[in-house]
Protein backbone atom coordinates (compact mmCIF):
# COMPACT_ATOMS: atom_id res chain seq x y z
CA UNK A 1 0.00 0.00 0.00
CA UNK A 2 3.13 2.48 0.61
CA UNK A 3 3.02 4.63 -2.54
CA UNK A 4 4.24 8.03 -2.74
CA UNK A 5 2.34 10.77 -0.86
CA UNK A 6 -0.42 12.31 -2.88
CA UNK A 7 -1.96 14.62 -0.13
CA UNK A 8 -0.72 15.40 3.58
CA UNK A 9 -2.41 17.85 5.93
CA UNK A 10 -0.75 18.69 8.78
CA UNK A 11 -2.78 19.77 11.61
CA UNK A 12 -4.55 22.34 9.29
CA UNK A 13 -6.69 24.88 10.85
CA UNK A 14 -9.06 27.17 9.00
CA UNK A 15 -11.70 29.27 10.87
CA UNK A 16 -14.93 31.33 9.13
CA UNK A 17 -14.71 34.16 12.40
CA UNK A 18 -15.64 32.39 15.05
CA UNK A 19 -16.68 28.93 14.01
CA UNK A 20 -14.03 26.29 12.96
CA UNK A 21 -13.93 25.35 9.36
CA UNK A 22 -11.21 22.56 9.82
CA UNK A 23 -10.14 22.29 13.41
CA UNK A 24 -5.95 21.10 13.94
CA UNK A 25 -6.48 17.87 10.95
CA UNK A 26 -3.88 15.85 9.85
CA UNK A 27 -4.04 12.96 6.92
CA UNK A 28 -2.16 11.54 4.52
CA UNK A 29 -3.63 9.74 1.10
CA UNK A 30 -0.98 7.90 -0.80
CA UNK A 31 -1.21 6.97 -4.59
CA UNK A 32 -4.15 4.81 -5.36
CA UNK A 33 -6.18 4.90 -2.29
CA UNK A 34 -9.50 6.44 -1.33
CA UNK A 35 -10.72 8.30 1.83
CA UNK A 36 -14.27 8.43 2.29
CA UNK A 37 -15.16 11.33 4.27
CA UNK A 38 -18.53 11.20 6.40
CA UNK A 39 -20.19 14.18 8.17
CA UNK A 40 -23.18 16.14 8.91
CA UNK A 41 -24.08 19.02 6.80
CA UNK A 42 -21.64 21.94 8.00
CA UNK A 43 -19.11 19.66 9.33
CA UNK A 44 -15.92 20.95 7.41
CA UNK A 45 -16.20 18.03 4.76
CA UNK A 46 -16.60 20.47 1.85
CA UNK A 47 -14.47 22.86 3.38
CA UNK A 48 -11.39 19.72 3.78
CA UNK A 49 -11.97 19.30 0.24
CA UNK A 50 -11.54 22.98 -1.19
CA UNK A 51 -8.56 23.81 1.01
CA UNK A 52 -6.72 20.25 -0.64
CA UNK A 53 -7.04 22.60 -3.61
CA UNK A 54 -6.01 25.65 -2.52
CA UNK A 55 -9.38 27.62 -2.96
CA UNK A 56 -9.04 28.58 0.49
CA UNK A 57 -6.27 29.49 2.93
CA UNK A 58 -5.72 27.82 5.90
CA UNK A 59 -4.94 29.99 8.68
CA UNK A 60 -2.40 27.54 9.81
CA UNK A 61 -0.70 24.00 9.41
CA UNK A 62 1.05 22.79 6.30
CA UNK A 63 -0.42 21.23 3.37
CA UNK A 64 1.34 18.68 0.70
CA UNK A 65 0.10 18.06 -2.56
CA UNK A 66 2.36 15.23 -4.71
CA UNK A 67 5.15 15.78 -2.03
CA UNK A 68 5.22 19.28 -2.86
CA UNK A 69 4.79 22.35 0.21
CA UNK A 70 1.80 24.54 -1.32
CA UNK A 71 1.46 26.28 2.44
CA UNK A 72 0.85 29.80 1.44
CA UNK A 73 1.58 29.55 -2.06
CA UNK A 74 -0.08 32.53 -4.29
CA UNK A 75 -2.73 32.13 -6.66
CA UNK A 76 -0.91 31.79 -9.59
CA UNK A 77 1.20 29.25 -8.84
CA UNK A 78 -1.48 26.50 -7.38
CA UNK A 79 -3.03 26.48 -11.26
CA UNK A 80 0.14 24.17 -12.50
CA UNK A 81 -0.64 22.08 -9.46
CA UNK A 82 -4.64 22.24 -9.76
CA UNK A 83 -3.86 21.00 -13.25
CA UNK A 84 -2.62 17.54 -11.68
CA UNK A 85 -5.99 17.43 -9.60
CA UNK A 86 -9.71 16.19 -10.82
CA UNK A 87 -12.58 17.81 -8.18
CA UNK A 88 -16.34 16.95 -8.66
CA UNK A 89 -18.46 20.04 -7.32
CA UNK A 90 -21.57 19.19 -5.43
CA UNK A 91 -24.08 20.41 -7.76
CA UNK A 92 -21.22 19.48 -10.96
CA UNK A 93 -20.11 22.88 -11.23
CA UNK A 94 -20.77 23.12 -15.01
CA UNK A 95 -20.64 26.00 -17.13
CA UNK A 96 -23.96 27.00 -17.98
CA UNK A 97 -21.95 28.60 -20.75
CA UNK A 98 -20.72 26.52 -22.92
CA UNK A 99 -22.05 23.23 -24.28
CA UNK A 100 -21.12 19.85 -22.32
CA UNK A 101 -18.20 18.74 -24.80
CA UNK A 102 -17.30 22.37 -24.21
CA UNK A 103 -17.45 22.03 -20.78
CA UNK A 104 -15.21 18.91 -20.02
CA UNK A 105 -12.75 20.00 -22.93
CA UNK A 106 -11.89 22.90 -20.90
CA UNK A 107 -9.14 21.79 -18.52
CA UNK A 108 -7.70 20.47 -21.46
CA UNK A 109 -8.08 23.70 -23.88
CA UNK A 110 -6.91 25.73 -20.78
CA UNK A 111 -3.71 23.61 -19.87
CA UNK A 112 -0.56 25.73 -20.25
CA UNK A 113 0.99 22.27 -22.60
CA UNK A 114 -2.18 22.97 -24.53
CA UNK A 115 -1.70 26.66 -24.93
CA UNK A 116 1.79 26.43 -25.98
CA UNK A 117 0.58 23.92 -28.49
CA UNK A 118 -2.10 25.84 -29.81
CA UNK A 119 -4.54 24.65 -31.56
CA UNK A 120 -1.96 21.73 -33.30
CA UNK A 121 -3.83 19.09 -31.28
CA UNK A 122 -7.63 20.27 -31.98
CA UNK A 123 -8.89 16.59 -33.10
CA UNK A 124 -7.31 14.91 -30.57
CA UNK A 125 -9.06 17.17 -27.93
CA UNK A 126 -12.25 16.24 -29.36
CA UNK A 127 -11.55 12.30 -29.40
CA UNK A 128 -10.35 12.53 -26.02
CA UNK A 129 -13.38 14.54 -24.62
CA UNK A 130 -16.16 12.24 -26.60
CA UNK A 131 -13.76 9.52 -24.99
CA UNK A 132 -14.56 10.88 -21.33
CA UNK A 133 -17.96 11.21 -22.25
CA UNK A 134 -18.06 7.60 -23.51
CA UNK A 135 -16.44 6.57 -20.41
CA UNK A 136 -19.63 7.90 -18.37
CA UNK A 137 -22.06 7.15 -20.93
CA UNK A 138 -23.33 10.37 -22.04
CA UNK A 139 -21.53 10.64 -25.73
CA UNK A 140 -24.90 11.89 -26.79
CA UNK A 141 -24.97 14.83 -24.41
CA UNK A 142 -21.82 16.32 -26.55
CA UNK A 143 -23.90 19.37 -28.26
CA UNK A 144 -26.28 19.87 -25.23
CA UNK A 145 -25.99 22.86 -22.93
CA UNK A 146 -25.68 21.49 -18.76
CA UNK A 147 -29.21 22.93 -18.61
CA UNK A 148 -30.77 20.75 -20.79
CA UNK A 149 -29.47 17.94 -18.55
CA UNK A 150 -30.89 16.12 -15.01
CA UNK A 151 -29.44 16.26 -11.86
CA UNK A 152 -27.51 12.73 -12.32
CA UNK A 153 -26.42 13.72 -15.92
CA UNK A 154 -24.89 16.56 -14.82
CA UNK A 155 -22.77 15.31 -12.14
CA UNK A 156 -21.27 12.29 -14.67
CA UNK A 157 -20.50 15.19 -16.97
CA UNK A 158 -18.75 16.75 -13.84
CA UNK A 159 -17.25 13.01 -13.30
CA UNK A 160 -16.13 13.45 -17.12
CA UNK A 161 -14.75 16.96 -16.78
CA UNK A 162 -12.45 15.97 -13.49
CA UNK A 163 -10.98 13.43 -14.73
CA UNK A 164 -10.42 14.17 -18.66
CA UNK A 165 -6.88 15.29 -18.06
CA UNK A 166 -6.08 11.78 -15.89
CA UNK A 167 -5.09 13.34 -12.64
CA UNK A 168 -3.27 11.08 -9.91
CA UNK A 169 -5.94 12.78 -7.51
CA UNK A 170 -9.40 13.23 -7.63
CA UNK A 171 -12.04 15.21 -5.16
CA UNK A 172 -15.65 14.01 -5.22
CA UNK A 173 -18.09 16.71 -3.36
CA UNK A 174 -20.90 14.95 -2.05
CA UNK A 175 -21.50 13.24 -5.92
CA UNK A 176 -24.65 11.16 -5.03
CA UNK A 177 -26.38 13.57 -2.24
CA UNK A 178 -30.10 14.23 -3.54
CA UNK A 179 -30.40 11.61 -5.95
CA UNK A 180 -32.59 8.40 -6.34
CA UNK A 181 -30.84 5.15 -5.32
CA UNK A 182 -30.29 4.18 -8.80
CA UNK A 183 -28.87 7.30 -10.43
CA UNK A 184 -26.32 7.56 -6.91
CA UNK A 185 -25.33 3.75 -7.61
CA UNK A 186 -24.48 4.48 -11.31
CA UNK A 187 -22.02 7.21 -10.10
CA UNK A 188 -20.35 5.40 -7.67
CA UNK A 189 -20.14 2.72 -10.08
CA UNK A 190 -18.58 5.20 -12.22
CA UNK A 191 -16.31 6.53 -9.34
CA UNK A 192 -14.89 2.88 -8.99
CA UNK A 193 -14.31 2.40 -12.60
CA UNK A 194 -12.45 5.58 -12.37
CA UNK A 195 -10.30 3.97 -9.04
CA UNK A 196 -9.88 0.59 -10.63
CA UNK A 197 -8.83 1.31 -14.17
CA UNK A 198 -6.63 4.04 -13.66
CA UNK A 199 -5.80 3.85 -9.78
CA UNK A 200 -6.00 7.17 -9.18
CA UNK A 201 -6.27 8.42 -5.30
CA UNK A 202 -9.19 9.85 -4.53
CA UNK A 203 -11.20 11.51 -1.54
CA UNK A 204 -14.87 11.15 -1.25
CA UNK A 205 -17.03 12.93 0.36
CA UNK A 206 -20.56 11.90 1.21
CA UNK A 207 -23.56 10.77 3.86
CA UNK A 208 -24.87 8.06 2.45
CA UNK A 209 -23.08 4.68 4.28
CA UNK A 210 -23.87 2.68 0.90
CA UNK A 211 -21.71 4.58 -1.01
CA UNK A 212 -18.49 4.26 1.51
CA UNK A 213 -19.32 0.36 1.52
CA UNK A 214 -19.58 -0.11 -2.21
CA UNK A 215 -16.35 1.70 -2.69
CA UNK A 216 -14.30 -0.29 0.24
CA UNK A 217 -16.31 -3.93 -0.69
CA UNK A 218 -16.19 -3.83 -4.57
CA UNK A 219 -14.23 -3.66 -7.94
CA UNK A 220 -14.98 -3.14 -11.21
CA UNK A 221 -14.48 -5.88 -13.32
CA UNK A 222 -13.09 -4.75 -16.78
CA UNK A 223 -14.28 -7.66 -18.54
CA UNK A 224 -18.07 -7.64 -17.58
CA UNK A 225 -18.34 -4.04 -17.45
CA UNK A 226 -19.93 -4.55 -14.03
CA UNK A 227 -18.88 -3.92 -10.15
CA UNK A 228 -18.00 -7.09 -7.99
CA UNK A 229 -18.14 -8.03 -4.84
CA UNK A 230 -14.54 -7.95 -3.45
CA UNK A 231 -13.45 -8.98 -0.05
CA UNK A 232 -12.33 -5.59 1.48
CA UNK A 233 -10.17 -4.11 -1.23
CA UNK A 234 -9.45 -7.45 -2.54
CA UNK A 235 -6.11 -7.85 -2.63
CA UNK A 236 -5.04 -4.30 -1.61
CA UNK A 237 -5.33 -4.29 1.98
CA UNK A 238 -6.13 -0.67 3.94
CA UNK A 239 -6.74 0.88 0.61
CA UNK A 240 -10.24 2.60 1.57
CA UNK A 241 -9.92 4.33 4.83
CA UNK A 242 -13.38 6.06 6.39
CA UNK A 243 -13.09 9.39 8.02
CA UNK A 244 -15.77 11.18 10.15
CA UNK A 245 -15.81 14.68 10.57
CA UNK A 246 -17.67 17.00 13.00
CA UNK A 247 -17.48 20.25 13.43
CA UNK A 248 -13.74 20.76 11.59
CA UNK A 249 -12.33 17.91 13.09
CA UNK A 250 -11.41 14.29 11.87
CA UNK A 251 -12.70 12.39 15.01
CA UNK A 252 -12.46 8.99 13.64
CA UNK A 253 -10.37 7.30 10.99
CA UNK A 254 -9.72 3.75 10.26
CA UNK A 255 -11.05 0.46 7.94
CA UNK A 256 -14.89 0.10 7.42
CA UNK A 257 -14.69 -3.14 9.89
CA UNK A 258 -13.32 -0.03 12.45
CA UNK A 259 -16.09 2.04 11.41
CA UNK A 260 -18.87 -0.61 12.29
CA UNK A 261 -17.92 -1.55 15.79
CA UNK A 262 -16.95 2.11 16.62
CA UNK A 263 -18.17 3.13 19.76
CA UNK A 264 -18.80 7.39 19.52
CA UNK A 265 -22.55 7.94 19.19
CA UNK A 266 -21.96 10.38 16.35
CA UNK A 267 -19.70 7.75 14.88
CA UNK A 268 -22.41 5.03 14.80
CA UNK A 269 -24.87 7.04 13.23
CA UNK A 270 -22.57 6.57 9.68
CA UNK A 271 -22.04 3.10 10.00
CA UNK A 272 -25.19 2.27 9.10
CA UNK B 1 -15.63 52.66 18.43
CA UNK B 2 -15.86 53.30 15.23
CA UNK B 3 -16.47 49.04 14.42
CA UNK B 4 -19.62 49.85 12.32
CA UNK B 5 -17.09 51.38 9.60
CA UNK B 6 -15.47 47.90 9.27
CA UNK B 7 -17.67 46.51 6.65
CA UNK B 8 -17.52 49.24 4.36
CA UNK B 9 -14.10 49.99 4.70
CA UNK B 10 -13.19 46.22 4.06
CA UNK B 11 -15.47 46.11 1.57
CA UNK B 12 -13.81 49.13 -0.13
CA UNK B 13 -10.25 47.64 0.42
CA UNK B 14 -11.61 44.59 -1.61
CA UNK B 15 -12.78 46.44 -4.13
CA UNK B 16 -9.76 48.36 -5.11
CA UNK B 17 -7.66 45.01 -5.09
CA UNK B 18 -10.09 43.92 -7.35
CA UNK B 19 -9.73 47.34 -9.66
CA UNK B 20 -5.58 46.51 -9.41
CA UNK B 21 -5.89 43.15 -10.55
CA UNK B 22 -8.91 43.60 -13.37
CA UNK B 23 -6.33 46.41 -14.45
CA UNK B 24 -3.13 44.31 -14.29
CA UNK B 25 -4.53 41.48 -16.68
CA UNK B 26 -5.73 43.86 -19.07
CA UNK B 27 -1.68 43.87 -20.23
CA UNK B 28 -1.19 40.07 -19.16
CA UNK B 29 -2.11 36.94 -20.89
CA UNK B 30 -4.06 34.74 -21.49
CA UNK B 31 -6.03 36.94 -23.43
CA UNK B 32 -9.88 36.13 -23.73
CA UNK B 33 -10.52 37.89 -27.12
CA UNK B 34 -13.97 35.85 -27.65
CA UNK B 35 -14.93 36.74 -24.11
CA UNK B 36 -14.31 40.50 -25.07
CA UNK B 37 -16.52 40.18 -28.10
CA UNK B 38 -19.42 38.51 -26.82
CA UNK B 39 -19.16 41.17 -24.04
CA UNK B 40 -18.88 43.80 -26.32
CA UNK B 41 -21.96 42.88 -28.39
CA UNK B 42 -23.67 42.26 -24.83
CA UNK B 43 -23.49 45.88 -23.84
CA UNK B 44 -22.82 48.01 -27.05
CA UNK B 45 -25.26 46.40 -29.83
CA UNK B 46 -27.31 45.69 -26.82
CA UNK B 47 -27.77 48.93 -25.66
CA UNK B 48 -28.01 50.69 -28.98
CA UNK B 49 -31.64 50.67 -29.56
CA UNK B 50 -32.31 51.94 -26.43
CA UNK B 51 -29.26 54.54 -26.14
CA UNK B 52 -30.82 56.16 -29.38
CA UNK B 53 -34.16 56.42 -28.00
CA UNK B 54 -33.12 57.93 -24.58
CA UNK B 55 -30.43 60.17 -26.94
CA UNK B 56 -32.98 61.65 -28.98
CA UNK B 57 -35.71 62.10 -26.70
CA UNK B 58 -33.38 64.10 -24.32
CA UNK B 59 -33.06 66.30 -27.03
CA UNK B 60 -36.70 66.80 -27.58
CA UNK B 61 -37.02 67.54 -23.84
CA UNK B 62 -34.21 69.81 -24.18
CA UNK B 63 -35.00 71.77 -26.85
CA UNK B 64 -38.57 72.20 -25.77
CA UNK B 65 -37.90 73.70 -22.05
CA UNK B 66 -34.87 75.83 -23.20
CA UNK B 67 -36.82 77.36 -26.15
CA UNK B 68 -39.41 78.43 -23.92
CA UNK B 69 -36.93 80.05 -21.50
CA UNK B 70 -35.04 81.62 -23.99
CA UNK B 71 -38.03 83.04 -25.97
CA UNK B 72 -39.05 84.90 -23.14
CA UNK B 73 -35.42 87.01 -23.85
CA UNK B 74 -36.35 86.24 -27.46
CA UNK B 75 -32.95 84.10 -27.80
CA UNK B 76 -33.98 81.10 -29.07
CA UNK B 77 -31.55 81.71 -31.52
CA UNK B 78 -28.94 80.12 -29.04
CA UNK B 79 -30.83 77.06 -28.38
CA UNK B 80 -28.36 74.61 -30.52
CA UNK B 81 -25.71 76.48 -28.02
CA UNK B 82 -27.57 75.66 -25.12
CA UNK B 83 -28.71 72.06 -26.23
CA UNK B 84 -25.26 70.94 -27.44
CA UNK B 85 -22.86 72.14 -24.32
CA UNK B 86 -25.45 70.95 -21.89
CA UNK B 87 -25.55 67.20 -24.10
CA UNK B 88 -22.73 66.93 -24.74
CA UNK B 89 -20.80 67.83 -21.78
CA UNK B 90 -23.16 66.28 -19.18
CA UNK B 91 -26.33 64.84 -19.90
CA UNK B 92 -24.98 62.50 -22.81
CA UNK B 93 -22.68 60.49 -20.56
CA UNK B 94 -24.51 60.55 -17.22
CA UNK B 95 -27.89 59.43 -19.18
CA UNK B 96 -26.22 56.76 -21.14
CA UNK B 97 -23.91 55.86 -18.22
CA UNK B 98 -27.29 55.41 -15.87
CA UNK B 99 -28.87 53.40 -18.80
CA UNK B 100 -25.62 50.99 -19.01
CA UNK B 101 -25.71 50.97 -15.32
CA UNK B 102 -29.31 49.30 -14.90
CA UNK B 103 -28.35 47.10 -17.89
CA UNK B 104 -25.22 45.83 -17.54
CA UNK B 105 -24.33 46.41 -14.18
CA UNK B 106 -27.30 44.20 -12.62
CA UNK B 107 -26.69 41.80 -16.36
CA UNK B 108 -22.86 41.49 -14.41
CA UNK B 109 -23.88 40.91 -10.99
CA UNK B 110 -26.29 38.89 -11.69
CA UNK B 111 -24.38 36.35 -14.01
CA UNK B 112 -21.32 36.59 -12.00
CA UNK B 113 -23.82 36.10 -8.93
CA UNK B 114 -24.86 33.11 -10.26
CA UNK B 115 -21.99 31.53 -11.66
CA UNK B 116 -20.69 31.81 -7.51
CA UNK B 117 -23.52 30.30 -6.09
CA UNK B 118 -23.83 27.50 -8.46
CA UNK B 119 -19.69 27.45 -7.70
CA UNK B 120 -18.93 27.65 -11.07
CA UNK B 121 -16.28 30.19 -10.03
CA UNK B 122 -14.54 27.51 -8.00
CA UNK B 123 -14.63 25.58 -10.49
CA UNK B 124 -12.95 27.75 -12.85
CA UNK B 125 -10.06 28.29 -10.23
CA UNK B 126 -9.95 24.75 -9.60
CA UNK B 127 -9.69 23.80 -13.43
CA UNK B 128 -6.44 26.57 -13.55
CA UNK B 129 -7.88 29.66 -14.82
CA UNK B 130 -8.41 33.01 -13.01
CA UNK B 131 -11.64 34.03 -12.98
CA UNK B 132 -10.48 37.89 -12.89
CA UNK B 133 -8.77 37.66 -16.06
CA UNK B 134 -12.11 35.22 -17.73
CA UNK B 135 -14.72 37.02 -16.14
CA UNK B 136 -13.65 40.64 -15.35
CA UNK B 137 -11.07 42.05 -17.22
CA UNK B 138 -12.91 41.21 -20.83
CA UNK B 139 -16.37 43.16 -19.00
CA UNK B 140 -13.82 45.92 -18.14
CA UNK B 141 -12.64 46.18 -21.46
CA UNK B 142 -15.76 45.61 -23.41
CA UNK B 143 -17.65 48.27 -21.49
CA UNK B 144 -14.97 50.98 -21.16
CA UNK B 145 -14.57 50.80 -25.72
CA UNK B 146 -18.57 51.18 -25.86
CA UNK B 147 -19.68 53.26 -23.59
CA UNK B 148 -17.96 55.94 -24.98
CA UNK B 149 -19.31 54.92 -28.53
CA UNK B 150 -22.63 54.96 -27.22
CA UNK B 151 -22.16 58.18 -25.98
CA UNK B 152 -21.26 59.98 -28.98
CA UNK B 153 -24.23 58.12 -30.75
CA UNK B 154 -26.94 59.76 -27.80
CA UNK B 155 -25.22 63.12 -27.90
CA UNK B 156 -25.50 63.22 -31.54
CA UNK B 157 -29.15 62.19 -31.66
CA UNK B 158 -29.68 64.53 -28.92
CA UNK B 159 -28.95 67.12 -31.04
CA UNK B 160 -30.84 66.08 -34.09
CA UNK B 161 -33.69 66.16 -31.55
CA UNK B 162 -32.97 69.37 -30.25
CA UNK B 163 -32.92 70.68 -34.34
CA UNK B 164 -36.67 68.62 -34.52
CA UNK B 165 -38.08 70.87 -31.81
CA UNK B 166 -36.34 74.46 -33.12
CA UNK B 167 -36.76 74.05 -36.58
CA UNK B 168 -40.58 72.88 -36.56
CA UNK B 169 -41.72 74.24 -33.19
CA UNK B 170 -39.73 77.93 -33.34
CA UNK B 171 -39.08 78.07 -36.87
CA UNK B 172 -35.21 78.26 -36.11
CA UNK B 173 -33.45 77.89 -39.29
CA UNK B 174 -30.93 74.87 -40.02
CA UNK B 175 -27.80 76.65 -39.93
CA UNK B 176 -28.77 79.13 -36.73
CA UNK B 177 -29.38 75.77 -35.04
CA UNK B 178 -26.15 73.90 -35.84
CA UNK B 179 -23.87 76.88 -35.86
CA UNK B 180 -23.32 77.99 -32.96
CA UNK B 181 -23.99 73.91 -31.33
CA UNK B 182 -21.21 73.26 -33.17
CA UNK B 183 -18.78 76.74 -33.34
CA UNK B 184 -19.13 76.58 -29.03
CA UNK B 185 -17.71 73.67 -28.82
CA UNK B 186 -14.32 73.40 -27.39
CA UNK B 187 -11.54 70.74 -27.31
CA UNK B 188 -12.32 70.61 -23.66
CA UNK B 189 -16.05 69.57 -23.80
CA UNK B 190 -15.60 67.44 -26.15
CA UNK B 191 -12.78 65.98 -24.05
CA UNK B 192 -14.87 66.09 -20.91
CA UNK B 193 -17.68 64.15 -22.68
CA UNK B 194 -15.38 61.49 -23.74
CA UNK B 195 -13.57 61.07 -20.28
CA UNK B 196 -16.50 60.76 -18.53
CA UNK B 197 -18.14 58.07 -20.35
CA UNK B 198 -14.72 56.27 -19.82
CA UNK B 199 -14.54 56.74 -16.22
CA UNK B 200 -18.42 55.66 -15.78
CA UNK B 201 -17.41 52.36 -17.74
CA UNK B 202 -14.80 51.39 -15.09
CA UNK B 203 -17.37 52.17 -12.36
CA UNK B 204 -20.07 50.58 -13.98
CA UNK B 205 -17.95 47.52 -15.06
CA UNK B 206 -16.37 46.86 -11.59
CA UNK B 207 -19.15 47.35 -9.08
CA UNK B 208 -20.63 44.82 -11.20
CA UNK B 209 -18.66 42.12 -11.36
CA UNK B 210 -17.76 43.00 -8.08
CA UNK B 211 -21.13 42.77 -6.49
CA UNK B 212 -21.47 39.03 -8.54
CA UNK B 213 -18.14 37.90 -7.27
CA UNK B 214 -18.83 38.44 -3.43
CA UNK B 215 -22.23 37.13 -3.74
CA UNK B 216 -23.63 34.64 -0.92
CA UNK B 217 -26.67 33.36 -0.08
CA UNK B 218 -28.41 31.69 -3.01
CA UNK B 219 -30.34 33.23 -5.35
CA UNK B 220 -31.79 35.48 -3.10
CA UNK B 221 -28.48 36.79 -2.77
CA UNK B 222 -28.31 36.94 -6.68
CA UNK B 223 -30.97 39.46 -6.18
CA UNK B 224 -29.52 41.33 -3.49
CA UNK B 225 -25.99 41.91 -5.30
CA UNK B 226 -27.89 42.94 -8.87
CA UNK B 227 -29.67 45.47 -6.60
CA UNK B 228 -26.39 46.61 -5.46
CA UNK B 229 -24.80 47.14 -8.39
CA UNK B 230 -27.71 48.91 -9.79
CA UNK B 231 -27.47 51.38 -6.72
CA UNK B 232 -23.83 51.26 -5.94
CA UNK B 233 -22.76 52.07 -9.85
CA UNK B 234 -25.93 54.83 -10.44
CA UNK B 235 -24.52 57.04 -7.08
CA UNK B 236 -21.14 56.80 -8.29
CA UNK B 237 -21.84 57.86 -11.86
CA UNK B 238 -23.03 61.05 -10.32
CA UNK B 239 -20.15 61.64 -7.30
CA UNK B 240 -17.69 61.05 -10.43
CA UNK B 241 -19.29 63.53 -12.50
CA UNK B 242 -19.60 66.34 -10.07
CA UNK B 243 -15.67 65.96 -9.19
CA UNK B 244 -15.20 65.75 -13.24
CA UNK B 245 -17.20 68.43 -14.59
CA UNK B 246 -15.37 70.46 -11.43
CA UNK B 247 -12.14 69.59 -12.63
CA UNK B 248 -12.99 70.69 -16.40
CA UNK B 249 -14.70 73.71 -14.71
CA UNK B 250 -11.25 74.99 -13.09
CA UNK B 251 -8.86 73.97 -15.99
CA UNK B 252 -10.92 76.70 -18.64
Amino acid sequence: MSGESVLRFEDVCLWFGETPGLDHVSFEIAAGESRIIYGAAGSGKTTLLKTALGLLTPDSGRIFVFGEDVTGLKESAWFGIRARMGMLFQEGGLFDSMTVGENVAYPVVNSLAYRLARHEANGEVQDKVREVLRFVDLEQTFDKVPSELSGGMRRRVGIARAIVTEPPLVLYDSPTAGLDPITANTIVTLILKERDLRNAASLFVTHRFQDGHLMAKFRYNPSSGQIEAASQDGDKPGRTKFFVMNGGRLVFTGTLAELQIAEDPYVRKFAK
Amino acid sequence: MFDFLKRPVQAFQDFILLTGKAMRNIFRGPHYGDDILIQMDAIGVGSLMIVMLVGLFSGLIMGQQMARALRTYGATGQIGYIVSVALIRELGPVLVALLVAGRNASGMASELGSMKVTEQIDAMRALGTDPIQKLVTPRLIATAVTLPLLTIIADFLGLVGGFLIAYFQFAVPFSQYWTPAWQNLAYADVAEGLVKPFSFAIIISLVGCFYGMRTTGGTEGVGRSTTKAVVVSSIWIFVTTYFLGKIFVNMR
